[in-house]
């Protein structure tokens, strides 16, 4: 069986870690718990990727009815139907990692509190099956894309770039959140607001420029999310490289900075609070 | 039985302390927090340990034992990396298995085999390792016709069955066991004492929480005896197993004298005790009981919520409060299983040798889970007294039947 040596040494014992176990132990335990709970959700059932798909795409066909046929936002902008569902989606990601990391290590209580187990896997892994749902629903969403006539250029290769801010922004709200949770259970509830106002800050129904919102003020104070500043980035690489920019959108360096500081810091803190926390989280549950 | 002292450590406590605080109003939202940013944050403190430190050498089968509340599980806890220690330093070799409880990492809405395969990694082993142990897994659960069928399907035997073996083929050095031992039927049972039994031969470390005195000293080379975050005693397994009963039925902050007094209910929670009584041979009501004659002890208790596998139990004690005798009995539902319901009424009828020596005595009668913690639905202490006459009056606890000769064997003057 094993084949350890005779005598193993005595080795200090550090107490609960977020990553407790070592590296690969952690990546194991993240790749196989998202990848289990992915096929389950998605394969599971037949119905279970479809209502996955079925979700945005209904909010999708709404909003375009709405937003062209009511509000009339997009009429003048040709690609806005397949500018809107790739918003939707990359949007629906966000908030579905992070809304369901919230509670996920309360959920997982019993793992935490009978098991020696990496915490952080707990949240992480929430966010990477929701990544995985993304990848799936994108290959829909650029079928879509492409039967729009929109034509495939060599900035789609910096697609992958903005998805991994995304996940990172993701997984830093995540580990914020998921660790407070645990004490304070008015932040689901917090969160649920926050990012419904966070939909609204980010130009998904509303497309920036002159065609769009055409409002360069608002547009300034738009880019110091840095959720705006990578919406805004995949509109210009995917679908129309002559709309605005972030840089563009931002009217100078300063929004554009604080997005960038945002950004790190929820990540940092994110991070940091997960890791303070983690350890004493089996007693708090 | 031989403790192999001579071999290596493989677990080193060292005044080890935890301290949990108990908040007296607890802030529970951030709104709360943000409303009365200077709210009191008084806490009560509950020591749960205070300066634990022993030794556990590789190859040694090592049991805790102790009351509910004593510490034991937050030791086991803090030795599995779970929680934190405030204070002192835990050092171990080789590798640990990172459970305390069977089945702990089961997901139902998966397949037996994937379950499997999580497991092992959560325990440490790389997937393709996992994969390879797969076979023998399932086939000690006997489980094999089942491996693709979702554990929500699973009865509960079934369940403890692959959770046993899953954690056996963890291979760990050093396992953290939490009341597990009684699981399955009896063939099973009779599976995992020869597992047990091979691990202990392969030189694995075992360190067993458990209120089973019998599986301690049937299994433990050592024991621990943990009351009130401290270590009483380590040693000897018999020793501790007599050491805890006297604690266990000698309540310790209630113990004044042997004035067990009426029928106190401790703890109630999920049954009542509606009436206890002693019975003459002719089904009477009596008050006391010859020496040597047949204690005849009923009871009814009435359950107040529905669950499984609990044991009515008791415990004779005098009237210093020092617990003689321990019996119990698994409660069976109206169909014969283990399942019982809200409102059941179960009427518990018990006949004891009576080797008492005169004197007054006290019943306590409880109802206790079977498995897990053990948890305590109900504890009346001093549920029946009676009064034992008769017989020699010897000062001693016991008076039981003897033969005995004291002759002159040899004569050193003539």
């Amino acid at each position: 069986m094993s084949a350890h040596p005779v005598a193993p040494e005595l080795r200090e014992v550090a107490g609960p870690s977020p990553l407790g176990g070592g590296w690969r132990r952690f990546f194991s335990l993240l790749w196989l718990m998202s990848a289990t709970e992915f096929r389950r959700t998605y394969f599971g059932t037949v119905l279970g990727y479809l209502w996955s798909l079925v979700r945005p795409l209904l909010l999708f066909a709404v909003l375009l009815f709405v937003f062209t046929q009511i509000f009339r936002v997009g009429h003048n902008l040709p690609y806005y139907p397949v500018l809107l569902l790739l918003g939707i989606v990359l949007y629906t990601f966000f908030q579905e990692a992070t809304s369901s990391a919230v509670t996920s290590v309360v959920t997982q209580e019993g793992v935490v509190r009978k098991t020696q187990f990496p915490r952080l896997v707990i949240p992480i892994s929430v966010v990477l099956t929701a990544s995985f749902n993304l990848l799936l629903n994108l290959i829909v969403v650029f079928v879509f894309i492409l039967a729009w006539g929109v034509d495939p250029t060599w900035t789609w290769l910096l697609f992958p770039l903005p998805l991994l801010l995304l996940f990172v922004l993701a997984a830093g709200v995540a580990m914020m959140l998921s660790a407070l949770y645990v004490r304070f259970r008015d932040v689901a509830i917090i969160w649920a607001v926050l990012a419904q106002t966070l939909f609204y800050a980010t130009p998904i129904l509303y497309p920036l420029g002159k065609k769009g919102l055409n409002d360069p003020s608002i547009e300034h104070i738009l880019m110091i999310n840095p959720l705006a500043v990578i919406f805004e980035q995949v509109r210009v690489w995917i679908l129309e490289p002559s709309a605005p920019t972030a840089a563009e959108a931002a009217g100078g360096p300063l929004p554009l900075v604080a997005a960038g500081a945002i950004f790190v810091s929820v990540c940092v803190l994110g991070a940091w609070i997960f890791a303070h926390r983690s350890p004493g989280i089996a007693e708090e549950l | 039985m031989s403790v192999p002292a001579e071999r290596p450590l493989a677990i080193q406590v060292e005044d080890v302390k935890k301290t949990f605080r108990i908040p007296t109003k607890r802030v529970d939202s951030l709104k709360e927090r943000a409303v009365h940013p200077f709210a009191s944050r008084d806490f009560r403190e509950l020591r749960a340990l205070d300066g634990v430190s022993f030794e556990i050498h590789q190859g040694e089968f090592f049991g805790i034992v102790g009351r509910n509340g004593s510490g034991k599980s937050t030791l086991l806890k803090i030795l599995a990396s779970i929680y934190k220690a405030d204070a002192g330093r835990i050092r171990m070799a080789g590798r640990l298995a990172p459970f305390i409880e069977l089945g702990v990492g089961f997901n139902v809405e998966l397949t037996a085999r994937e379950n499997v395969i999580l497991n092992g990694v959560m325990m440490g082993l790389t997937q393709r390792e996992t994969r390879g142990r797969l076979d023998a897994v399932l086939e000690f659960a006997e489980l094999h016709d089942f491996a693709d069928l979702k554990l929500k399907n699973f009865s509960s035997g079934m369940l403890v069955r692959l959770a046993f073996s899953t954690m056996m083929q963890a291979d760990a050095d050093i396992l953290l066991i939490d009341e597990v031992l009684a699981v399955g039927d009896a063939a099973f049972q009779q599976k995992c004492a020869d597992a047990f039994h091979e691990m202990k031969a392969a030189g694995k470390t075992i360190i067993l929480v458990t209120h089973e005195m019998k599986t301690v000293e049937e299994y433990c080379h050592r024991a621990m005896l943990i009351d009130a975050g401290e270590i009483r005693q380590i040693g000897d397994p018999a020793e501790i197993g007599r050491q805890y009963l006297r604690l266990n039925f000698q309540p310790g902050a209630q113990a004044e004298g042997g004035h067990a007094g009426e029928g106190v209910p401790a703890v109630a929670e999920g049954a009542s005790l509606v009436d206890a009584w002693i019975e003459d041979e002719h089904r009477e009501r009596a008050s006391g009981v010859e020496h040597g004659e047949e204690i005849r002890l009923r009871a009814e208790i009435e359950l107040s919520r529905d669950t499984i596998g609990v044991s009515a139990s008791f415990i004779v004690a005098n009237a210093d409060g020092v617990g003689l005798f321990q019996f119990s009995a698994p409660i069976r539902g109206a169909d014969g299983s283990g399942r019982v319901y809200a409102g059941d009424r179960v009427a518990v009828s018990a006949r004891l040798a009576n080797p008492l020596a005169p004197g007054r005595y006290f019943v306590h009668a409880g109802v206790r889970q079977d498995q897990g913690e053990g948890d305590v639905e109900l504890f009346v202490h001093g549920a029946v007294d009676f009064v034992v006459f008769g017989g020699e009056r010897s000062g001693s606890l016991l008076a039981l039947d003897h033969e005995v000769e004291a002759t002159v064997a040899e004569r050193s003057r003539s």
